[in-house]
This record gives structure tokens, sequence and C-alpha cells, in this order.
């Protein structure tokens, strides 16, 4: 086969997979015993206002075509409003979707620039002191509750130290003196590009502590695929040529192996996006950071059905489109990787 | 890279107590988990205010650690220590059946897909595909805001979404033995499809099935804890971890030991079946590799 066309069966499959998810979506909010009509006419609704909210959200028409509305409606970027505040959910989700991309970019940064070294340095003596630990270190950071380890992090870094600001995006003197302009929504990317340096400072300043939160998890993850990849290639012959060549550890280690591990430390950014899409639900919840994941938390709490979907629906698509990325850019670095 | 399934010398499943080849790290987490679990189930014994921990108010708000309360109260002057080892009864209960309505719905389906391939396994597949395509905990936050609170609807929301990797585990064990002489002479004696999935195949799914939910049983349990924190959990008075910290957070930092404590036992349980379910995976690891290294290459 082509790769050409394994390219086009995967993308294929890719489609055909978010379409099942929209459909398990859209089945799951019709299907459970609560009425979105009664949630859309709200609490105290009486029963004809209920009627009618049936009416004006098609939950009358059969499933098939409640089905085809949405999914032609959201094809075209429109996922009704909010039952809550009554907002266009799509024009809200456009408003914090840069903020919660900033965090994972932030967060992804550091996982790979802490994580991959580690791994690499894990490697280098299999099973020796410093490998146990770090695989030690590693489960540890898989163990951590997130929300639980932001607010230490608060306490450390806020309250004792004072070095860190407690929660937000920017703070108020910033808002006030020196505001951002909204360029691509991501507050610090913004302030660069502006060259707002003072709000820069600010931002950045904002972003270390739910970053760092998000990333632990991702950091673990990045040095075991790591130390994974790297502990199959190092017992390879050019590695063992290599050193008999008298080649430093570290040019071996960094230059030689690493760059034979690189497919697996491709999968391990695919995993850590998928990991902080999610966990960026918790992270926000604790800053106050204005991104999907708090506008989904508000949401669950008000049982806003519509923007829990549309956030699912989003959040999948964004999850199943980075690991489509990932295979291809695994197919292309590595002719052994066959798409199919 | 994973490898299809490990060389056996002889055909058949291998006995249980070998999987007890620990290193001192997994004894050690074996044992911590033990601890925890003797501590839960006396929890009555533990604490000199059983009733608190379920839930009954107590006088003292908000005090902070004393000999009286050793973890201090909370803001219904319930003793933390209490609340706490009765949320761990909770805790790991949850966990314990998510991971199992995993196992049960995705095992006997990985069987399947592997026993009969064709259109059957094409079809599971490419279901567990879907399900897979979801954001982790992001179904789950989905489920249980659409089902409700409540400890079954909290088991159904996270279960639904993590049985997929045990139906690849079954699979792909399952098509490792699938073609063994073994199993075609039972298919040619005429033994019927079903109970050669139950007594020749099963068997061989058991052993990774069983490490792969030690190691789910940590992650049950932050997720459990994570969907509580976040509102989704049980309903008050039930003790819960995930719950406690939530209510914690208003006192925070102020009341540390109001989110500390009940984080602190999360991490402990969660790392204490990550670390018994790694070493439990690292030592087959290790085993596989001494196994084939005598090999020629």
């Amino acid at each position: 086969m082509g790769t050409l066309s394994a390219l086009l069966r995967r993308l294929l499959m890719t489609l055909v997979v978010i379409v099942c998810v929209s459909i398990i979506t859209f089945l799951a909010t019709r299907l459970l015993p609560t009425d979105p009509a009664a949630l859309y006419a709200g609490p105290r609704a009486s029963a004809e206002k209920i009627d009618a909210a049936r009416l004006a959200l098609g939950l009358d028409k059969p499933l098939v075509s409640q089905y085809l509305t949405f999914a032609g409606d959201a094809l075209r970027g429109d996922f009704g409003v909010s039952f809550r505040t009554r907002q266009p959910i799509s024009a809200d989700i456009a408003r914090f979707l840069p903020a919660t991309l900033e965090l994972i970019v932030a967060a992804m940064f550091l996982a790979l620039v802490i994580g991959i070294p580690l791994g690499v340095i894990a490697a280098a003596r299999p099973e020796g002191k410093l490998d146990q630990v770090l695989r030690l270190f590693a489960i540890s950071l898989a163990s951590i509750p997130g929300f639980w380890v932001a607010m230490i992090l608060q306490l450390v870094f806020f309250k004792w130290l004072n070095w860190l600001p407690l929660s937000g995006r920017v703070s108020t003197e910033t808002m006030l003196f020196s505001p951002i302009e909204s360029i691509t929504g991501m507050g610090t990317v913004d302030a660069l590009i502006t060259r707002n340096w003072v709000a820069f400072r600010d931002a950045f300043a904002h972003l270390i502590l739910p970053a760092l939160t998000l990333s632990l998890y991702p950091i673990g993850l990045a040095l075991r695929m790591t130390r994974g990849a790297m502990g199959a290639v190092m017992s390879e012959r050019h590695i063992t040529t290599a050193r008999a060549m008298g080649l430093s550890q570290s040019t071996i280690l960094f230059r030689f192996a690493l760059k034979n591990a690189i497919v697996p430390v491709l999968t391990v950014l695919g995993l850590t996006f998928a990991f902080s899409l999610t966990g960026a639900v918790l992270v926000e919840v604790i800053f106050d950071w204005p991104g999907l994941g708090a506008y989904v938390t508000a949401a669950i709490l008000a049982v806003d059905f519509p923007v829990i979907m549309a956030v699912t629906l989003v959040g999948t698509v964004i999850y199943v489109g980075i690991n489509f990325l990932v295979d291809l850019a695994q197919a292309m670095l590595d002719p052994r990787v066959r798409l199919s | 890279m994973r490898h299809a399934a490990p060389t056996h010398r002889r055909p058949g499943p291998r006995p249980i107590l070998s999987l007890w080849g620990l290193d001192r790290v997994g004894t050690l987490s074996f044992v911590v988990i033990a601890v925890i679990l003797g501590c839960i189930a006396l929890a009555p014994f533990l604490t000199g205010y059983p009733e608190q921990g379920l839930g009954t108010p107590g006088p003292d708000r908000l005090v902070a650690p004393s000999s009286e309360h050793i973890m201090g109260t909370d803001r219904l002057g319930r003793d933390l220590w209490a609340r706490i080892l009765y949320g761990g009864r909770l805790s790991v209960l949850l966990a314990v059946l998510v991971v199992s309505l995993a196992v049960i719905i995705g095992t006997p389906l990985g069987i399947i897909a592997g026993y009969f391939g064709g259109w059957v396994d094409e079809v599971i597949m490419r279901v567990v595909d879907v399900f897979l395509a979801f954001p982790p905990l992001l179904l789950a936050i989905f489920l249980s805001a659409l089902l409700g609170p409540g400890l079954l609807n909290l088991v159904l929301a996270i279960g639904l979404g993590w049985w997929p990797w045990y139906t690849r585990i079954a699979r792909a064990q399952v098509l490792s033995y699938r073609q063994r002489p073994f199993v075609e002479a039972a298919e040619f004696m005429g033994v019927h499809p079903v109970t050669i999935m139950r007594r020749h195949l099963l068997p061989f799914v058991g052993t990774p099935v069983m490490i792969q939910s030690t190691l789910d049983l940590g992650s049950a349990i932050l997720t459990v804890a994570a969907l509580s924190f976040l509102g989704l959990g049980l309903p008050p008075p039930t003790p819960d971890w995930g719950q406690i910290i939530s209510e914690g957070r208003v006192y925070f930092p102020d009341r540390w030991w109001y989110v500390t404590f009940p984080g602190l036992a999360i991490f402990t349980v969660a790392l204490a079946f990550n670390l018994l379910g790694d070493s439990i995976r690292h030592s087959r690891e290790s085993e596989h590799s001494r196994a084939t290294n005598h090999e020629p290459s």
C-alpha cells in the first residue's frame, strides 16, 4: 500500500472516529433520564414553559433528525447557547480555548525539557542507583493528585515565600495600567508580540504554578517513555561501536542514542497533550485560570448540557487530531513505522 | 517496545505465586497496602470518633492538629483522622468497583475479538477505538455530569471509559495462544467455543489482566478523588477524600491540615498501588529479558 493511500485511510478512520464520538456524546445527553427541556426552561418553569422549550430545542423531532441538526450545526461551529448564561457556546469556547492551550503548551514544554533529559540520564546506567531513584520519582509524579499539589504549591510559593501570584492570569494592576492587547488570546504570547514587558513579566509569573502542576504527570511520563526507548537502543550494536571508538558518555547518550529513541519521545508528546487536556480541568479550577476547564466545571455544577457536550466534543476532536499528527510525524521520521 | 508474549518453556498458565518475585520496593508497597487496608477495615477501633467519621458534626470546628485530634477537625468539627479513615473505605471500594467493571466488560470482549477474529474482531476493536478517542477523565466527567451523583453512577461513569484497555490486553494475549496445538485440538474435538475461551484461553489472559488492574487501582483512586473534588462524587455527609479536599479549599491555606492530610492519604495509597503494579511488571520484564538473552539473536 502506498504511503499516500495509507495516509488517506488513516485520515478517514480518524474522521469516522470523530463522527462516532459525536454520536455517543449526543445519545448520552438524549437517552439519560434528565430532561434537557426542563433544564433549559429553568427550575421553576411551568409545564407549558417546558413544552415550549422542548419545541424550541427541537426535542420533539425523531432522534436521527435531532442528531443531524446537531452535527450540521456543530460542523458550522455552532454549538447552540448555554442553558446557564444563554450565551453562544462557540464564542465562549473561542474565548477560553487560547488560555487552555497556553497552559498546555507551557506544561508540555516543561515535560519535554525536564522529562526527556532525566530519562536519558536514567538510561545511562540501567538498574543503577540513579535509574532506580528516577523510576521512583516518575511513579511518584504519577501518583500525586494534581488538584492537591496545586494547593500545596500555592501555600509554598504564595503564602510562605511570596514569590509567585496565587491565581488568575494577570494581576489587577496590569489589567488597569498595562493591559494586554488580545491577538492570539494567549497572555504571555500577546504581551511578547506587543512588547508589553511589564505585562509579560506578570503573565509569565501567573503561568508558572499552573503549568508546573499540569506538567508533573507528563514529566514522569516523558521520563519513563524516554528511559524505556533508550534502554532498547543502548544495547544495539552501533552504540557499542560508538563506545569502542571512545566517544564520551554524553555524546553517545544525547547525540546517538536519543536520536534513535526519538519516535517514542514523539509518542510522549501526544500522550502529554492528552493528559494535559483533562488535567487542565482541575488545574484551572484551582488557579482560577479562565480556560475551557474552568468553563466546563462551572457548566457541570449548573448541569449545563450543551456546554458539557460541546467541550467534550471539542476536546476529543483536538485529542484525536493531535494523535493523528503524531502518527504522521512518526511515519515520516521512522520508515519502519507504517500507518495502518 | 512491547513483546507479544513471554516465551514459556511449557504451555500452561503461570502459577500465581510466582508473581511475588518482587523487589524491595514492591514488597514494601505491598506491606503498605496491607497496612492501609487493615486500617480502613478496623476504622472504628482506630479512632475515638467513629460517628464523626460517618458524618455527625462535632463540637470543635476547624481545630488545628493536637493530641486530641491528631489531624485537626473540619468545618463541622469532625475529627479529620476519622473522616479520612472512613473516606478510605469509600475510595478503595470505588476504585475496586471501577476496575472490576472495566475488567468484567473489557476482558470477555477482548477474548471474543481475539478468538473469533474477522468481522467480530473488527467491530469490537472499532468500538474500542472510539472509546479510546475520548481524552481520559473527560469521558468520566461528561458521563458523571449526565448521570448525576451516586455511588453506582460514579463507578459507571469512570468504568465505561476504562474497559477498552482490558479488551486490548485480553485480545493480544488470546491472539498469541489462538494457534497453539491445544486450542486447535480442542476445536477438532468439537469443544464449544465458549468452553474453549473459558477453559483454555481465559487462564492465559488472567495474569496480564491482574497486573494491569493492580496498576489501575492507583489511577482509579486518583480519578475518583478528582471527580469528587469537582463535585461529581457522593453527596455529603459521606466521607470522601476528594470531597474533603474540596471542602477544605475554602479554608486553605490558613487551615492547612484540612487539605493536606486527605491529599497525603490519596497520594500514599495511589503511590503504593502504582509501585506495586510497576514492580510486578518490572520483575516480569526482567524475567522475560533473562529468558530471551540466552537465545542466539
